[in-house]
């Protein structure tokens, strides 16, 4: 049953504040950092209102926050932080010690150009450059979705199935500082929908059965050596639990829509008048509200567009995009970061792997825009359709990446 | 401003500027702006050689001084300028390096390149613009926020006791520690004088007014209002034991000079110890040879 729910102005940080205060976190662990700041302030300011019983630490560097969330999360809390850039490179060796020890702790990543030169408006290199850290991530469109993707974020990475963290990333400033009107949950249905504490599952360890936490009662060691007798194994055992978490991803998603009437595609990809588009653009992010709508302005004169927005990230959702994209002759992917030296953006990289299998090739396009922050406005969208559409039926050309809007 | 430029109209300081950055991007009373005219004021009146001196800043406000100066100049990541500054030392020990930063830069994120730089006696001079938050991302307590002191995130007042960086920097080895605040104009240019003509890790506090952020969470009045309350609740008492010199609310905050003392220089150490080496390798090989 859908609940009755209240619509309050928001921005996108803010909405991410207000989620976690409703997922009752029991550690938050940040350092201020545009433009993911408001998150933890407005957070603060639950704190000394005493609207949650949250323990906040405000540590010396990012690199301190996400050690002192694995801490948390190592004696069974329930962890939230959140950051951006420079922040999150900062954070890089504890990223992967948090996936490698399975902690479920909730990250939100307010994408933003990573520096040289200093740049504090959004772009995604800086949660690209931790793809392959074991977490799961998954990217937002607006406000709304941020809100909704936290509160699912915990029920995923706590699920005993998973046991994995989840990075939730918005668009600096385009979702983080637009102020819009966000439908919230009852309080009381978050604390259902999440649970009202984590659940530390059990183990067994040397015939009794323990909970997974550092507890005096059966003091457990978390983090030490494993050389080549049990790290390739305990590395394999990873990647098998994050490819494995897209069932559950797409379980807590429907779980959810089925409380808050909202739903985001299948809760992995959202495509969007795909059905019997000729042409096709793949992003991720905001992004994507400004491609559905010039995909209904050029679909007005004539041409067979869609759009596909990737959601999740990590796992890479790639049958499923190959079912969703196969058939579809020309396909132009948005990067909004670089791999230097790579051949294109790292969201091509993933799609054409993922098509590679197809007996019917695509030809794939590749855009790197909006780095930096750069707007992505409705005319160059409409530009990049025209363009995929004079490629039908035409030999791959010579170049199939290119820079878009940018200065010659 | 830019009015004034086509007119031909120059001040004696300009050669020190990017006439082409100004305006500024720092508030109405903020200390900022003062510290960057008592430091190319200092420059000016040392008759230094502008191409043997290098800024190096951080992130925060005053991290944008390094596109404000005419000098080479480095802007940092948050935290790093004094490790970005030791690597500029070192690889040209003739150079001058400057680090000009702000309390969060250097002492939270950075805290530790600070306590190191000072061991070793690097020869850098630093210059800290303490506000006493974090200003540029909007006001939240650091590692200088006076206990009890209103901010964005401790609006019932901090319970965390802040660093004393006069005693921080005397108990990490620094060979000259001054504080000063933004109305001690003439005695911070002297100050910065007197640091530029000495070697060895220099560092000098400006305790700077945050009008827009931390004077509105503190209620301490518009940017006059705070500069006044600089002198009145300021006391220069040069050389007073710096383990005494905490900043603290209902006190009066005590500036001058703390330490000046003469102590070898990291990078005269590591150039005498490269020529040893150096020697007893030729001496080495001479005898090879010989006994051949």
């Amino acid at each position: 049953m859908i609940t009755e729910q209240e619509v309050i102005g928001l921005n996108g940080d803010e909405a991410v504040a207000y989620a976690a205060k409703q997922c009752k976190v029991d550690v938050v662990a940040a350092y201020p950092i545009t433009p993911q700041t408001i998150i933890v302030e407005k957070f603060s300011e639950y704190v000394a209102n005493g609207e949650v019983e949250t323990e906040f630490i405000t540590v010396e560097s990012e690199h301190s926050a996400l050690s002192a969330c694995v801490g948390a999360s190592a004696v069974g809390a329930r962890v939230f932080t959140a950051t951006a850039a420079n922040g999150l490179a900062l954070m890089h060796e504890i990223v992967y010690v948090a996936s490698g020890l399975r902690l479920p702790i909730v990250m939100v990543v307010v994408n933003r150009a990573l520096s040289s030169p200093i740049n504090i408006h959004c772009d995604h290199g800086d949660s690209m450059a931790e793809r392959d850290a074991g977490w799961i991530q998954i990217y937002t469109e607006d406000a709304q979705e941020a809100y909704d993707t936290v509160i699912q974020g915990f029920r995923i990475a706590e699920d005993e199935r998973v046991l994995l963290p989840v990075m939730v990333m918005l668009d600096g400033f385009f979702i983080s500082h637009t102020l819009q009107n966000v439908f919230v949950l009852p309080d009381e249905t978050v604390k259902k929908f999440v649970g009202e504490k984590r659940n530390v599952p059990e183990i067994e360890i040397m015939g009794k059965r323990v909970k997974l936490k550092l507890d005096p009662s059966f003091p457990l060691t978390i983090g030490p050596l494993a050389l080549y007798d049990y790290y390739h194994e305990i590395k394999r055992g990873q990647a098998e639990a994050i490819n494995s978490s897209m069932e559950i991803i797409k379980k807590v998603h429907d779980e959810y829509s089925r409380v808050s009437g909202r739903k985001y595609g299948d809760g992995v990809l959202d495509s969007y008048k795909l059905e019997d588009a000729e042409i096709a653009i793949v992003c991720i992010g905001s992004a994507a509200g400004t491609v559905k709508s010039v995909v209904n302005e050029v679909r007005e004169e004539g041409l067979k567009a869609g759009c596909l927005r990737i959601r999740v990230f990590r796992p890479f959702p790639a049958d499923e995009i190959r079912r969703i994209l196969s058939g579809i002759p020309v396909i132009g992917v948005l990067d909004r970061s670089l791999s230097f030296g790579g051949m294109g953006g790292p969201l091509q990289y993933e799609i054409k792997v993922s098509m590679y299998d197809e007996p019917k090739r695509p030809l794939i396009m590749n855009y790197a825009y909006g780095l930096g922050g750069r707007d992505l406005p409705p005319g160059t969208v409409k530009k990049i359709f025209y363009e995929l559409n004079k490629l039908k039926g035409k030999q791959k050309p010579k170049e199939t990446f290119k820079f878009i809007d940018v200065r010659e | 401003m830019n009015g004034l430029i086509e007119a031909g109209v120059t001040h004696p300081l300009d050669k020190y500027l990017r006439r082409e950055m100004i305006p500024h991007i720092w508030c109405t009373g903020c200390g900022n702006g003062v510290l960057l005219n008592c430091f190319i004021r200092a420059l000016r009146e040392l008759n230094l050689d502008m191409d043997k001196i290098v800024v190096v800043s951080g992130i925060g406000c005053i991290g944008r001084i390094s596109g404000y100066v005419n000098l080479d100049s480095f802007h940092t990541t948050h935290g790093r300028p004094i490790a970005f500054a030791t690597g500029v030392k070192l690889a040209n020990p003739e150079l001058q390096v400057v680090v000009i930063s702000g309390d969060g830069d250097l002492f939270a994120i950075g805290g530790n390149h600070f306590i190191h730089a000072a061991r070793r006696n690097m020869d850098l001079l630093v210059i800290c613009a303490n506000n006493f938050n974090y200003g540029m991302t909007g006001g939240q307590y650091g590692p200088t926020t006076p206990l009890t002191a209103r901010t964005m995130t401790s609006p019932y007042g901090n319970i965390e006791h802040p660093f004393n960086l006069v005693h921080l920097a005397w108990a990490s080895g620094a060979v000259y520690v001054a504080r000063w605040t933004a109305v001690h104009v003439t005695r911070l240019t002297e100050s910065i004088k007197k640091a530029l003509g000495k070697k060895g890790f220099r560092f000098i506090e400006v305790i700077t007014p945050c009008p827009e952020i931390y004077g509105r969470y503190n209620r301490m009045g518009n940017a006059l209002e705070i500069m006044k309350w600089l002198r009145e609740n300021s006391v220069i008492q040069h050389f007073t034991d710096p383990s005494k010199v905490d900043i603290e609310i209902g006190r009066k905050i005590v500036v001058g000079e703390f330490v000046d003392k003469e102590k070898p220089v990291f990078t005269d150490l590591i150039a005498d110890l490269k020529r040893k080496v150096k020697d007893r390798l030729e001496a080495e090989s001479k005898r090879t040879l010989t006994k051949i």
